[in-house]
């Protein structure tokens, strides 16, 4: 795998989530897959002993896009407009298990009568390779704010 | 102007939304309740060791959290006095000693001037021992809660949580040793809506029908037995509201949707059952039956006026909150667990604590997108100036967790105080 082909990865995720396609981004991952963020002043935390903004495991990331995908998930009706910037990939590690890699975000959001909402910060995650297409295993967004403040909720898939 | 209609014979209550809106009205908050009522600093467990501290603002005041040279847990307000820097400008961490960069001035922890530079310029009276950090007029702890109060002259913390302390004590029940702690990371968000709503909004069970129908779904969905609401009632499990007195209240219901100690629900997995066995099996062991249930099978949500709240359901999050301007406040919130609890339990309570909990979790940001839509809402205040707040007015006895007395007791409470004469 080169550095390309996960920068490819990453914009087409990237393309699906600020097109709310969450059913396909889904596919995206592996069936064993985690979804997290850390909160702003544990960047660097285990879930199972810090509390985490977000920790999901596969099933409750399912859970999350059907909730996400009704019309009753208050907080993204009408969805949020989205645009994920995506710059400075890095392959860390390549491993038998698949890539360890980090990129930067700016994340602009946008609901209505608001100005817009910036989550800068990066991405850490741990990508297989099966049957030669990519997967996310793990995916971690890590703010750099020093705390949520005015972003609010994090309420879409960030 | 009359900000609380309170006619019980009329069947009447109502809240005029100025009081949401009004920037006015804020400025009196600040005095009449801020600086009068005991305020949640934080808790005893975030700061550990000799010169642990933590630094926080608080009613807009710089609030150092620390420990002192005896490990005893000592609040200060964080402002240099020579010329009003902060002497600590980090947000947690261990110090020897504080020291002011503007001029070098220097404290130790236990608040005392250590040394400046220079001394011998001051004149001949001078005396270091005059010049410590000062702490907060009054500063008192409940079972590792640390308040503080701006009013010197301020009731006792005790009598002024008063019925509140029965509640506090059945979550701190969770634990064999009675004491909890605060586990790390910070839930710290802006909600661009009156802090008052979310006191309502936080003790207010009527709207979890509708704002949260998906989190609803979602634990169907995931296996969790729902029952049907029984005649009267709008949720699956009976609960009523309770007003405790002094501003304070709390919802009292039985459990439905799975809690860390200890009712287990599809959603922790197989693999959870046993430890959540273990910790019924102690709470049994140690408390009886009967009070074993009570703190197991039950939840609530209590507010302690003005602005902390406990809620002690799904997992239990300790929220505080205070306005920065009419429209929008500040939360911070963090999950509160037993000491002795096993990495386990730990993690099936942290797991659990997302289930609904913070700006991320499946309920939280529904209830931020509600306030802010009624803060929308508010800007015809004028046009449309009274809210209704009348839920079970006419019952006698026992009032539903989706009645509204909880919340006509915090109100009762803020106008009487609003509507005291400020002392200077």
């Amino acid at each position: 795998m080169t550095r390309e082909q996960v920068e490819n990865f990453l914009y087409e995720e990237a393309a699906l989530l600020d097109a709310w396609r969450l059913d396909e981004w889904l596919a995206l991952l592996s069936d064993d897959a985690v979804y997290r963020v850390p909160s702003n002043d544990r960047p660097d935390a285990d879930p199972k002993r810090a509390l985490f903004t977000i920790a999901d495991d596969i099933r409750r990331i399912r859970a999350r896009v059907t909730r996400l995908k009704d019309p009753g998930a208050h907080a993204e009706f009408p969805p949020s407009r989205t645009r994920r910037l995506i710059t400075n990939v890095r392959i860390l590690e390549k491993k038998p298990s698949g890539l360890m890699v980090e990129a930067n975000f700016v994340v602009y959001r946008f609901r209505r009568g608001e100005d817009v909402r910036q989550y800068v910060g990066r991405y850490r995650y741990h990508l297989q390779v099966q049957d030669k297409k990519l997967k996310i295993r793990s995916r971690e967004a890590v703010l750099d704010r020093a705390e949520l403040g005015s972003l609010g909720a994090v309420s879409f898939i960030l | 102007m009359r900000l609380v209609v309170n006619e019980p014979k009329a069947m009447r209550f109502e809240v005029n939304r100025a009081a949401l809106v009004d920037p006015a009205i804020l400025e009196l908050e600040r005095r009449r309740i801020f600086d009068t009522c005991w305020i949640y600093v934080g808790h005893e467990s975030e700061v550990r060791a000799p010169g642990d501290f933590k630094t926080r603002t608080l009613c807009g005041r710089p609030i150092l959290l620390c420990r002192d040279s005896r490990n005893e847990v000592k609040v200060f307000l964080n402002t240099c006095r020579h010329r009003g820097t902060v002497v600590c400008r980090e947000p947690e961490g261990n110090a020897q000693r504080y020291t002011c960069f503007y001029h070098g001035w220097t404290y130790d922890r236990d608040g005392q001037l250590y040394a400046i530079p220079g001394q011998s310029a001051y004149p001949p009276g001078f005396d270091k021992a005059q010049f410590g950090l000062k702490p907060p007029p009054r500063v008192a702890a409940y079972r590792g809660f640390v308040f503080l109060n701006f009013d010197p002259d301020a009731v006792p913390l005790e009598q002024y949580l008063g019925g509140a302390r029965e509640y506090i004590d059945i979550v701190l029940e969770q634990s064999p040793s009675g004491q909890m702690e605060v586990i790390q990371g910070t839930q710290e968000y802006d909600i661009r809506a009156n802090w008052k709503l979310l006191v309502e909004n936080s003790f207010d069970d009527y709207h979890l029908l509708s704002t949260h129908a998906t989190w609803l779904d979602y634990l169907k969905n995931s296996g969790v037995e729902m029952k049907r609401p029984q005649k009267g009632e709008m949720l699956p499990a009976h609960g009523v509201g309770k007003d405790l007195g002094n501003g304070h209240g709390t919802t009292d219901n039985i459990n439905f949707r799975g809690r860390p100690v200890a009712r287990w629900i599809p959603i922790y997995g197989e693999a959870a059952k046993p430890e959540l066995e273990r910790i019924r099996a102690e709470l049994v062991s140690r408390l009886g039956e009967a009070r074993a249930k009570r703190v197991a099978d039950t939840n609530r949500n209590l507010l302690i006026f003005p602005n902390l709240v406990l809620l002690d359901g799904s997992s239990v999050s300790v929220r505080t909150f205070e306005p920065l301007a009419p429209d929008r406040m500040r939360v911070r919130a963090w999950a509160l667990g037993p000491k002795e609890e096993t990495p386990a339990a730990r993690a099936i309570r942290l797991d659990s604590f997302l289930t609904f909990y913070g700006p991320g979790g499946f309920a939280t940001p529904d209830d931020i997108e509600a306030l802010e839509s009624v803060q929308t809402g508010l800007g015809a205040y004028r046009e449309v100036p009274w809210s209704i707040m009348t839920r079970g007015m006419a019952k006698d006895g026992e009032q539903l967790n989706t009645d509204e007395l909880h919340l006509r007791a915090f109100w009762i409470r803020w106008d009487e105080l609003m509507s005291r004469r400020d002392k200077d």
